[in-house]
């Protein structure tokens, strides 16, 4: 039906060739602007993933010093004696992101939809356990879920912990130095990175979505399985990875709330990095880390799907 | 008033009545206690300036807004107390609100999904050619221009076979021309369908091209009702005057009333207007504002005022400003009962010595002159200088 009728073209626009000079300085502004980033990277992220890539096919030893001798041997030595740590590592992380994104949702559409005027107050909540340290939240964890202390005593006392122990997450009438309170701390202390790309994404969709969804017959939980949850997805995968990746290589929770029982990969890289001084063994840990998160990765972008994601 | 009515459910099925409707916001209220009945089958304008309270009173139909006070009633059935995924209502937004995610297909089969119908391809091929967008179905909304996207809303809406469409400023994000062309196809398509549509504008020209009836809102509350044409004539109140169109005001004395007709003075002269034409009181002495359109006056230069018929009113004045435009040339007269009279001429026989600063006599036929309560502010719904004039 359209038959919108062009106005003739005018006089042909005279060839504008901007000055040289401008053109030319023009065309390398992208590249001025990429320095910086591209420098940092350079010398902190490709230099040493290089050096740690030599590491790992060093052989030797700290007194004689190491060489390259390509002795690729060291990942399968690495993975055949520390794979239960990798699978720990995995699953906790997973199980981190799990409860991060069921407790982490809510409180993003609340903030984005229903908040109101106390929105910027609950954001500042949510960031606020990050002007103290890493390690100071995770020890008042131990003090938390002190042996005896009023959270275990309650938990006893509800028979929570007799599920959890069944579940083999806890062991006796003790949280503290358990699979579950490593998976606590890594949740507690991940989940803003989930909060935050989750509220990101929800709060840009337009209320009047919700409006037209209910317009045409969704009741609110199908609006919400429609509508706002697809919406969302960005938010989901981004916050989903922010939470995984380096929930899997943290070594801090486990170390302070867990066990030996616990221990993920991180803690054998940080030993064999600082203590045993296995400096070839712990590259090739983290290489096989590495390699193991990009292959969950990719595996988890291309289900979900984002990248048709608008 | 049409009636193409009965073309799809019995009756009054598809009346909307709002029965001492209102809505507050804490202590401003958008909404007056508003009664207003929409028939069904008929094209349904509620025109008004923004903040006026249209898109309130449409979304209260729409269920999107809960009333402080009174009932909507869609045929028999009180709808008031129903969340709007019950009611048999939809809603074209004004922004279109199109789900970003879906493709074209999915997001006019959305409603359709919604009530469990399992196959809709059939239907939504058919909406999709009725809005001609067949060749679409499979883009997504941010593939599509805005007059696309909009049929897309339209389409979306219409598939659920409503009992009545809710149009919320529609046409608003659409250029001007685009708008025009949107505005027969949603009548052609109203006509078509025979669906009672509500449409909300503050496009005076938008909503006389299309609508059967026109409910003229300002501050919350209905001005006047009435066909566009009735609208445009006989306007009630200055605001009506005003926003619909351009009206000329001189504030006269009623000099005798007598049955039909009503001598009002003015700067010395007398002028005629028709009893029924009135709706001040008329007590001798008592003020009226009189008031007349642009295009019904003739301008005639004073060195001819013996030419001009008797029986016609008539004003004398000075030209202060003239604009062609084409088909007609407006002029602005100084006169000593109205300092800026807006007189629109037809461009037949141009008069060359029609210029500024010539002396004219502007007369016009009696009837074509209405009078109205002097009681109200003259500039009441003049619209600003951004509303783009056609």
């Amino acid at each position: 039906m359209t038959t919108v009728t062009e106005a003739p073209p005018l006089a042909p626009a005279p060839e504008t060739k901007p000055p040289r000079q401008a053109r030319k300085r023009g065309r390398w502004t992208p590249y001025w602007l990429l320095l910086p980033g591209l420098l940092w990277l350079v010398v902190f992220f490709a230099l040493p993933v290089i050096y740690q890539a030599s590491t790992s096919v060093q052989t030797g030893s700290l007194e004689e010093g190491y060489k390259v001798t390509w002795h690729f041997a060291t990942y399968w030595d690495a993975l055949s004696e520390y794979w239960p740590q990798f699978v720990r590592s995995v699953l906790y992380a997973a199980s981190a992101t799990v409860l991060c994104l069921l407790l982490g949702y809510p409180l993003a559409y609340l903030i984005a939809f229903r908040a109101g005027r106390w929105r910027n107050l609950i954001m500042i909540l949510v960031i606020a356990p990050f002007f103290t340290s890493f390690l100071i939240r995770t020890l008042a964890w131990k003090t938390i879920l002190a042996d005896g202390g009023p959270v275990v005593d309650a938990l006893n006392t509800l028979h929570v912990l007799d599920v959890t122990a069944w579940l083999g997450w806890t062991a006796g009438d003790r949280v503290l130095a358990t699979p579950l309170a490593v998976v606590c701390g890594l949740t507690y202390n991940f989940l803003p990175f989930m909060i935050l790309p989750l509220y990101t994404s929800l709060e840009r969709i337009d209320p009047r979505l919700h409006e037209a969804a209910n317009d045409l017959y969704a009741k609110p939980s199908t609006t919400f399985r429609r509508v706002t949850f697809p919406l969302s997805m960005p938010g989901v995968v981004s916050g989903t990875l922010l939470t995984f990746i380096p929930a899997s290589g943290d070594y801090i929770n486990s170390d302070l709330l867990g066990s030996t029982d616990t221990r993920m990969v991180g803690n054998v890289i940080q030993s064999q990095f600082l203590r045993i001084l296995d400096y070839p063994t712990a590259a090739a840990l983290s290489f096989i880390l590495m390699a193991a998160i990009l292959v969950i990765v990719t595996l988890y972008i291309r289900k979900s799907g984002t990248e048709d994601l608008v | 008033m049409k009636t193409t009515t009965d073309t799809t459910a019995a009756g009054n099925g598809g009346d909307v009545r709002l029965t001492g409707i209102s809505k507050t916001y804490g202590s401003f209220t958008a909404v007056h206690p508003l009664d207003l009945t929409v028939p069904q089958g008929s094209f349904f304008a509620l025109l008004g300036a923004s903040g006026c309270g249209k898109t309130t009173t449409l979304r209260m139909i729409a269920g999107l807004e809960e009333p402080t006070a009174g009932t909507v009633h869609l045929g028999d059935q009180d709808v008031t107390a129903l969340p709007p995924y019950k009611r048999p209502v939809n809603t074209v937004f004004q922004s279109y609100a199109l789900f970003p995610h879906l493709d074209i297909f999915e997001n006019v089969a959305f409603g359709l999904r919604r009530r469990g119908i399992k196959s809709v391809k059939k239907q939504v091929e058919e909406m999709l050619e009725l809005v001609q967008l067949g060749e679409q179905a499979r883009k997504k909304p941010h593939q599509l221009s805005g007059g696309q996207q909009q049929r897309v809303a339209v389409a979306r809406a219409l598939i659920n076979h409503p009992k009545v469409l809710l149009l919320d400023e529609p046409l608003g994000a659409l250029d001007l021309k685009l708008r025009r062309q949107m505005q027969l196809e949603l009548k052609r398509i109203q006509t078509e369908v025979g669906i009672t549509f509500v449409h909300v504008t503050h496009d005076q020209e938008e909503a006389m091209t299309m609508a059967d009836t026109v409910a003229v809102m300002n501050a919350g509350r209905v001005e006047q009702l009435g066909s566009p044409a009735d609208l445009y004539e006989n306007p009630r109140t200055t605001f009506v005057a005003n926003f619909l169109g351009t009206s000329n005001f001189i504030e006269a004395e009623v000099d005798s009333a007598s049955g039909d007709e009503i001598v009002l003075k003015a700067g010395g002269g007398k002028l005629v207007l028709p009893g029924a034409r009135n709706s001040a009181p008329t007590t001798t002495g008592g003020k009226v504002l009189l008031g007349v359109r642009p295009e019904k006056i003739a301008l005639t230069h004073a060195d001819d005022a013996g030419g001009i018929p008797a029986g016609r009113n008539r004003i004398t004045g000075r030209i202060a400003d003239s604009s062609f435009i084409g088909v007609s040339t407006q002029f602005v007269v100084d006169s000593p009962v109205c300092s800026d009279f807006e007189v629109y001429v037809q461009n037949v026989d141009r008069d060359p010595r029609l210029l500024p600063g010539a002396e004219v006599v502007l007369h016009w036929n009696p009837a074509h002159t209405f009078g109205l309560d002097a009681a109200q502010d003259i500039d009441a719904g003049v619209e600003t200088v951004e509303e783009e004039v056609a």
